[in-house]
Formats: structure tokens, C-alpha cells, sequence
């Protein structure tokens, strides 16, 4: 149980961050916002609490790495990077316009802070298993955290990684799956049954720990079971809702992806205000 | 380019000992493309604890086998899945490791091609590929198991440096050089079963720089991998009629030798690409680029698979079929040198 003071400020920060991702997408004219908000509460407990790294040394070797395998999550992951001070707020002013650093999905050699250009599904999970192979490689004490999306675990690479880290058992590496029930068609379970996620991946040798992904202790708790784990991977099936704090987007196909006119924007902020 | 002097004809009898900048390899007149890479990055490993290997089931075809028996901490088979191998390598890249994957050309090249582009080249990750049994070389495994596709694959993604050495000591150079060099490098090599192309360890190898294996001045025969030593006999066949013929081995195929391909068409104004690999994006392509970038004319043939999929043989029959031995090259030469083209007005040798 987190003490009830570390439980409000981590979600004071995701109320905040979820309202970054709100203005940022305003006004960039749209982003995969439903995805960005179901992932947050993840992001925030790893960035505001776990992770050990200096925003001043985004190369830092001995830093845990964070690679956001639903790349489309960018926006929510750009947000906190900022917040957290790898670059300047006002940069995200230019998201997705011409020229700038950030687009839908991060490029790592554009973006300080983020360790893995990721946006083609079923890539970043294999780097993640790739870096945690090399932490132990090198001598390293750095840990490597993944959210991978449900969606993107129709990808058979997905499976490839999957099996791999299940074989070679990289326990310095923790993966979510923000499992928030939805593809860009429509729920998952209609589009591409994934159920049984958790027997899939026990199944592959994983231990699996499946919670709440909206709940901070279910998520501390969860992160810190992952830690103390010697023997297998571990990967934390994250329930989640899509579009998360914004009554209108929540559970919404339609919010995978979308833009914000004024009215929609002072909805949406008063509804993650509620939250 | 740098000169070096080729054997055309049979593999020497006596077993030679060659050595290299940081290895040294016994009975390199015997060992094969692969074995040699397999004993070259063995050794590098052995010296650098920053180079691991990475296969997928295909050990034993690929030769790196011998990596795992000296090196089995930093050996690693991803079974049959080559997707995740790439992404992996990726990560691991980022560590400061040098991953070096190797499996079947027409895997890398093809089944794992996004990984290599986002993973790998986007990225600038410094990993190395090695892919075997690439052109026809494994020939009766059949078309789904040749492979004339990779070097149009690799040298359209950018941040990629594309090498396909003719023999063993050429390939045993290119994995020093690869190895040297800071970012994605994809060497192309055959099954295995190649003779060699150069007598001794004697000669340059420079990343973007060709090997001038024979001077010449009426056509110039530019070759990569397995058909040099073809382009080489094709030259030596045709001598004493009376024709003077150029071979370049551009190992190298991106970055080009632009240098010496204008250099070619100044001197020689009729060229013929040979490679194992279509005629479509590969060597051939690349060469025509720099011609036509020169603004010079030129006779210009590519010999290679002509848009089409290569059949089930030896592959020495292959290479016949298709016009990339010896014999197909000599044929060309003789009608390239019949070829009109237009000459250019201000050249200062016209």
C-alpha cells in the first residue's frame, strides 16, 4: 500500500500529465489520444518513482531505458519527457508540424530522452529485450521497462520476443501491456480475439501479473513484485481504459485517434479535472 | 581503386597462412566464404568482448558455429524467427555492444527487412549482418532459398553500408572492415563452396574503394561478389584476340567507387556489370547511376537475373543459365564492343 500522500502526488502528476496530452493535442490538430491516456498512470508511476535517470544525461550509460513499444502512445510519453525536463515545454507548441522534433511517433535521434524510435508495432518489445541482454552483457545494473500495446500483440514478432525473452529470461526487464481492449477498428476481442493474454504468456514462460492499470498501489506493487523476481521475465497485464479521464473518449473506438476543437478541449480538461 | 592481382584458374595446392590486421587464419586457400567470416569473428571476439553473435537456427549453415564453441556466452540462436532477432540486436546496440546477425541472405534481406530498416538503419544502430547463401549459391534448395533481391533491399536503406567480397581473403578483410566501421554494414556472401578469387592475402580492402584487378582500355567489366573471379577469366580468355579488358571488383556497393566508374567510362566508354542478383536495383543499377549522373555516353550491358526468378540447379549451371560465368561475360564482351552508342563532342580524348 503506497502511503496516502506518494498516492496523491503520483496522481496529482497524472491528472497533469493527461492534461498536457489534451492541450498538446489541440493543438497539433490531432494525435492517437485514447491510447496516451490509457497508458499514463504506467508512465508516471515508472518516470515519477522508479526509473533511475538524469534528464541532464540522456545518455547516461549506467540509466535505465524505457522504450515505448505502442510508439503511438508518443504524445503521452513526449509530455512526461518534457515535464520531466529532457527539453523545453513550449517545443511540443510545434508537435507534428514540419520540421519538428516530434511527430506522432519519437525518434530517439531527435528526442532527448527517449531510448528507441518506436511507431512500427512489434519492434520495441525485442529492442527491450535486446537492452536488458546487454545491460548483462556489459556488467550493468540498468533496468529496461516496455509497454507494449494489446493491440500490437497481434504482431507475431510480438510472439517472436515473447519467446525469446521467455528462453534467455531477462530479468532486468519488466513489460506492460496497457491492455485497454481496443485496436483502431474497434475492441480487440472482435477485431482479433487476444483472450487469453495472461495464459499466453505464462504459456511462453513469463510470470504474469495482471492489475488494475488505472490503480497507483496495484501498479507500485506490481513494479516492485517485478523487481524482486530472479527466475523469469515479468510482464504486468495493465487493465486499462482507453481515453482514461476523459468522460467522452473513454472506451470510445472513435478516440484512438482524434483531434480537439475548443469545446471538446474545455470538456475534456473539466472531465480530467472531475478525475 | 587499389590493384591487386587475382589467380584465375584453380585454388592453389599448398595450403597458405594468412594474416590478417587482428587474426590470423591457417589453410585460407581451403577454408570457405563462411568459414572464413566464422574464424574471423571468432577471433575478433575473442579480442573484443563488445562483439556477440546472433543467429537464428542456422548455426551450422552459416558457419558461425564455431563462435559458440569459443565464445558461447556472447552466442545467442533466436530459433526460427528472425524479426525479433534484428530488433533484439537493435537493443542491444544501444548497450555498445556489436552484434553481428547472421542467417540466410534472403531472410535478412526480405522476411526481416523492416526490422533491419527501422531497428537498425533508422536508428543508426551499429549492427552488422552477414547473409549467406545469397545469389543462386544455394541453387538446388530452390528460389525460395536463393536470394537476388538483398543487395537492391539493403543499398535503398540509408545509414547502410553494402559489401559483397569475391572469395574468402576477401571476405575475411570485409568483417575486419565491417567490424571497424561505426554503424549498419551488410555483407552478402555465398554457401560456401567459391574458389578463390585472390592468391594471397596481399591486397587492399577499403570500404568504397574497388580493386583494380586488371587494366584495360577497350571495356571495363565491373563485378561484385562470386562473379569477379568469372569477370577475371572471362578477361584473361579474350586477351589474346587482341581485346583489353578492364575488371573492377566493387566489393563495395554502397558506398559506390564513383571515381573509378567515371574513371571507366573515360577511359574505356564500354562497361558490363556482373552480379549474382537481378538486374533490378543492385550493382548494375548502382553503376548506371554514377554513369548517368556523369553525363557521358556509353556502351553499358548488365548482366545479372533479368527481372525474373532464378530456376532449381548447381549453381555453377546457374550462373551459366543466367550469363554471369565466364562464358556469359566473354559473350557480352563481344557484343558490347559491337554496341553504337553516341559519343560525347568535348571529351578531351575524342
Amino acid at each position: 500500500m503506497l502511503a496516502a500522500a506518494e498516492r496523491k502526488r503520483l496522481q496529482d502528476k497524472a491528472r497533469a500529465i493527461r492534461e498536457e496530452i489534451v492541450k498538446v493535442t489541440y493543438a497539433c490538430g490531432g494525435s492517437h489520444i485514447g491510447g496516451a491516456m490509457s497508458q499514463t498512470d504506467v508512465l508516471v508511476a515508472l518516470y515519477y518513482k522508479y526509473m533511475r535517470i538524469d534528464p541532464a544525461r540522456p545518455d547516461w550509460e549506467d540509466r535505465d531505458r524505457f522504450v515505448l513499444s505502442k510508439g503511438h502512445g508518443g504524445v503521452g510519453h513526449a509530455v512526461v519527457l518534457a515535464d520531466k525536463g529532457y527539453f523545453e515545454r513550449k517545443l511540443l507548441d510545434d508537435f507534428n508540424k514540419t520540421g519538428s522534433p516530434f511527430g506522432m511517433h519519437l525518434d530517439r535521434l531527435k528526442v532527448r530522452g527517449v531510448d528507441a524510435s518506436t511507431g512500427s508495432l512489434g519492434h520495441g518489445f525485442g529492442i527491450s529485450i535486446g537492452m536488458a541482454m546487454g545491460a548483462r552483457l556489459t556488467g550493468r545494473q540498468f533496468r529496461v521497462y516496455c509497454v507494449v500495446g494489446d493491440g500490437e500483440c497481434h504482431e507475431g514478432s510480438v510472439w517472436e520476443s515473447a519467446m525469446a525473452a521467455g528462453h534467455f529470461k531477462p530479468t532486468n526487464l519488466t513489460v506492460f501491456v496497457d491492455r485497454n481492449r481496443f485496436c483502431l477498428d474497434g475492441p480487440t476481442e472482435e477485431v482479433m480475439p487476444l483472450d487469453p493474454l495472461d495464459g499466453k504468456f505464462e504459456s511462453f514462460g513469463w510470470r504474469v501479473l495482471s492489475i488494475d492499470g488505472h490503480d497507483f498501489d496495484a501498479i507500485c506493487g506490481a513494479i516492485e513484485t517485478a523487481h524482486a523476481e530472479t527466475a523469469r521475465p515479468v510482464v504486468v497485464i495493465a487493465n486499462t481504459v482507453k481515453g482514461k479521464g476523459v468522460d467522452f473518449m473513454e472506451n470510445q473506438t472513435a478516440w484512438h485517434y482524434g483531434g480537439l476543437d475548443d469545446r471538446m478541449k474545455a470538456r475534456a480538461l473539466e472531465s480530467i479535472a472531475r478525475s | 581503386m587499389s590493384t591487386a592481382t587475382p589467380t584465375a584458374g584453380k585454388p592453389a595446392k599448398k595450403a597458405a597462412k594468412a594474416t590478417g590486421l587482428t587474426w590470423t587464419i591457417a589453410d585460407a586457400d581451403h577454408m570457405t566464404q563462411a568459414e572464413i567470416y566464422g574464424e574471423v569473428l571468432t577471433q575478433a571476439a575473442l579480442k573484443d568482448g563488445r562483439v556477440v553473435a546472433l543467429t537464428a537456427d542456422l548455426a551450422k549453415s552459416t558457419k558461425i558455429g564455431k563462435f559458440e564453441q569459443k565464445v558461447p556466452e556472447r552466442f545467442f540462436n533466436f530459433g526460427i524467427a528472425e524479426a525479433n532477432m534484428f530488433a533484439v540486436a537493435s537493443g542491444m546496440a544501444e548497450t555498445g555492444l556489436i552484434p553481428v546477425v547472421s542467417t540466410f541472405a534472403v531472410f535478412a534481406s526480405l522476411r526481416a527487412a523492416e526490422f533491419v530498416r527501422t531497428d537498425v538503419c533508422y536508428q543508426k544502430r551499429n549492427v552488422k549482418i552477414i547473409g549467406t547463401h545469397s545469389g543462386t549459391s544455394f541453387g538446388q534448395a530452390g528460389t525460395t532459398h536463393h536470394c537476388t533481391e538483398d543487395i537492391a533491399v539493403m543499398r535503398c536503406l540509408a545509414n547502410m553500408t553494402v559489401i559483397a567480397p569475391a572469395d574468402a581473403r576477401a571476405t575475411a578483410k570485409a568483417v575486419e572492415a565491417m567490424l571497424a566501421h561505426d554503424g549498419p554494414v551488410y555483407i552478402r556472401i555465398g554457401r560456401g563452396f567459391e574458389p578463390p578469387c585472390y592468391k594471397d592475402m596481399d591486397f587492399e580492402f577499403t570500404i568504397g574503394k574497388s580493386n583494380l584487378l586488371r587494366d584495360g582500355t577497350d571495356i571495363t567489366v565491373i563485378a561484385a561478389g562470386i562473379p569477379v573471379l568469372q569477370a577475371v577469366e572471362a578477361a584473361d580468355r579474350v586477351k589474346p584476340d587482341g581485346v583489353s579488358v578492364r575488371v573492377i571488383d566493387m566489393h563495395t556497393i554502397k558506398p559506390i567507387d564513383e571515381e573509378a566508374i567515371v574513371r571507366a567510362v573515360q577511359d574505356t566508354r564500354r562497361l558490363i556489370t556482373v552480379e549474382d542478383h537481378t538486374v533490378v536495383g543492385g550493382l548494375g543499377t548502382a553503376v548506371a547511376d554514377v554513369i548517368a549522373k556523369s553525363g557521358k555516353g556509353c556502351a553499358f550491358r548488365k548482366l545479372g537475373y533479368q527481372d525474373e526468378y532464378s530456376i532449381v540447379g548447381y549453381p555453377e549451371d546457374l550462373q551459366h543459365r543466367y550469363g554471369i560465368d565466364a562464358d556469359g561475360i566473354v559473350s557480352a564482351i563481344g557484343e558490347v564492343l559491337k554496341q553504337d552508342f553516341e559519343q560525347d563532342e568535348d571529351w578531351e580524348d575524342e
